[in-house]
């Protein structure tokens, strides 16, 4: 199985990366060439292996549903590359045909 | 006077002949003097850590009570969130990062009253084995400036190695403590994972990462695994379960106890310089009783690929945080996904996007089973060969690494880097506690002996290194950068 170059961008846009055309190609091989190495795991037999996605056996850890202090809010937004009203303040989610001009 | 070990320096402080202050402003002279050619540290925290230490003293003068760490200079990895403390994760991204709060463990070392120095350098986000990657740059080995101090935790192995901290925390998610711990000759632990609360610890791989004392000696490591071994409710995955007092595990004695040598790690690959300083401190082992015998972990060579499919994983969906939205870095653009995008490209280096994107492939429609199921259902046949293994034994010991620390820039390829960890990787793929330790030499340069242990049985593995630390013979050979009066006692 090979990593193409348009599975790269692909994969770059899904991790919300903007790569170069240079990165690409750099990436397309270095990621073939771990994938490669990865295909190792092929060779094994794993067919009634379950996976294991933690050491601990845990389930779910619950808490008593009781109220608790927050961090105050001027201390959260503190590092906000810009907040406004007591709000992280970001630019427009839809493109509006102002910001698509 | 940073020269003392954690225990030498708690008794003199004990008796109060030195003060805590006296010892922060030694250990801050002694930063000064060697950190412009080391650069352990991306922030030291100087007039912090005099007021810690003085208020140490009042609180010793006024006749209270005191933790043996207190007044004990130390440094943090700088992934440790540390409140009003820049912590940058090495990474450009969050630059100008500072925590509203205290890691757990930072919380425990500072009411202990542990003196914090500073944060020290790693690579990005903990990706990496030699501390190159890290944004802003690179940190020396103290044995050889030429050469790398390991990685991720490199700052914190080379601050302790250079005698500029009594000791330091790190995190290993593949290697991160024990590698550089070898390479820079000190003694380094990984604890079983649970056994110490990642609250306030920045993800990496959140089923692999677990935080780690850097020390100078197998009894200070077990000093400060007592002060951070507490269970936290604020980490779901944190263990309900005491921990016991790990110096009492430092006797001397190993009589019968069964050491596994698994010939998977002493195969192909491993420097004759490496084997040979570990096979003599087996014999040294063996000569007080232990029982040395060969075993086999027979799917040790599926690790690297297994951990770097699971790694990158975890690690991609963790890393979707960092966005330009509520802190770090923000590249502004005219609408939200392109400032995403711009964002983590301006921000990210070259090793965190290259995982990002391997995380991301490997978790991604079509793809999933093939690579990240197949990866943990392999994860789980590593775990079975440490099962099975220590049905018979009671620790196992293999090299930490396969060579001894590389120069700068040697290594240019990603997965001849991902090498270095063959040794270290599945311990975390099976959540064990492992330690390494100073065994020798190769070439001038420090070699780690790994000792791995059952879950939870962190004390065993500490009961051999002291006893191989006690009959190895005296060390005096003392790093080429070292702080004045060097780094060993």
């Amino acid at each position: 199985m090979k990593i193409t170059v348009e599975e790269v961008a692909h994969v770059a846009q899904l991790a919300r990366l903007e790569i170069t055309e240079e990165e690409m190609r750099l990436y397309t091989d270095q990621l073939n060439a771990i994938l490669e190495y990865a295909a190792r795991l092929d060779s094994l037999d794993t067919s009634g292996i379950q996976p294991t996605a933690h050491v601990l056996p845990l389930k779910n850890v619950f808490r008593e549903d009781i109220k608790k202090t927050c961090l105050p809010l001027d201390e959260v937004l503190a590092n906000a590359p810009r907040a406004e009203g007591g709000m992280f303040r970001v630019p427009p989610v839809l493109e509006t045909e102002e910001a698509s001009q | 006077m940073t020269d003392l070990t954690v225990d030498l320096a708690m008794a003199l402080l004990e008796k109060k002949e030195i003060s805590a202050l006296e010892l922060t402003q030694a250990a801050l002279t002694g930063i000064e003097e060697v950190d412009g050619r080391l650069r352990a540290f991306i922030t030291v925290t100087r007039e912090q850590a005099l007021a810690a230490a003085a208020a140490v003293d009042a609180r010793r003068r006024s006749g209270e009570k005191l933790n043996p760490l207190a007044g004990i200079p130390m440094a943090l990895k700088d992934n440790i969130c540390t409140r009003g403390i820049l912590t940058t994760c090495g990474s450009r991204i969050l630059y100008n990062f500072v925590p509203p709060y205290d890691a757990a463990v930072t919380e425990l070392l500072r009411e202990a009253g542990a003196i914090l120095l500073g944060k020290t350098n790693l690579d990005e986000f903990a990706m990496g084995s030699s501390t190159e990657n890290s944004g802003f740059f690179v940190t020396r080995n103290p044995w050889d400036p030429e050469r790398v101090p390991g990685g991720s935790s490199g700052g914190s192995a080379a601050a302790v190695a250079a005698g500029e901290a009594m000791f330091a925390l790190g995190s290993d998610t593949g290697g991160s403590i024990r590698q550089p711990a070898a390479y820079c000759g000190v003694v380094g632990l990984k604890p079983t994972y649970g056994r110490v609360s990642r609250f306030g610890l920045v993800a990496f791989a959140s089923s692999l990462d677990q935080i780690g004392p850097f020390t100078k000696d197998v009894r200070d490591c077990a000093l400060v695994l007592n002060a951070i071994a507490v269970h936290d409710p604020r980490d779901s995955t944190s263990a309900h379960m005491p921990a016991p007092d790990y110096t009492t595990f430092l006797d001397g004695e190993v009589k019968g106890m069964r050491i596994g040598v698994p010939r998977e790690y002493l195969a192909a690959g491993i420097e004759e310089g490496v084997k040979e300083a570990v096979l003599g401190a087996l014999k040294v082992l063996a000569s007080l009783g232990a029982e040395v015998e060969e075993i086999s972990l027979p799917h040790t060579d599926y690790g690297i690929p297994a951990y770097y499919l699971v790694a990158t994983a975890e690690a991609s969906s963790n890393l979707a945080r960092y966005d330009g939205v509520q802190y770090g870095l923000r590249a502004e653009s005219a609408n939200l996904t392109d400032m995403y995008k711009k964002t983590r490209s301006q921000g990210f280096g070259d090793e965190v996007k290259r995982r990002i994107m391997l995380g991301t492939y490997s978790l991604s429609s079509g793809y999933y089973d093939a690579y990240y199921l197949k990866a943990l259902k392999v994860r789980t046949l590593i775990r079975q060969d440490f099962h099975r293994a220590f049905a018979s034994y009671h620790c196992i010991a293999t090299p930490t690494t396969p060579g001894v620390a590389f120069k700068i820039g040697a290594i240019a390829d990603p997965l001849t880097m991902y090498m270095n960890d063959v040794c270290t990787i599945a311990v975390n793929l099976a959540g064990l506690p492992a330690l390494s330790m100073p065994c020798g030499f190769s070439g001038g340069l420090p070699v780690g002996l790994q000792l791995i242990g059952k879950p939870f049985d962190e004390g065993t593995i500490l009961r051999v290194a002291f006893a191989y630390e006690q009959n190895r013979g005296p060390n005096h050979v003392r790093p080429r950068i070292s702080v004045r009066g060097g780094a060993f006692s």
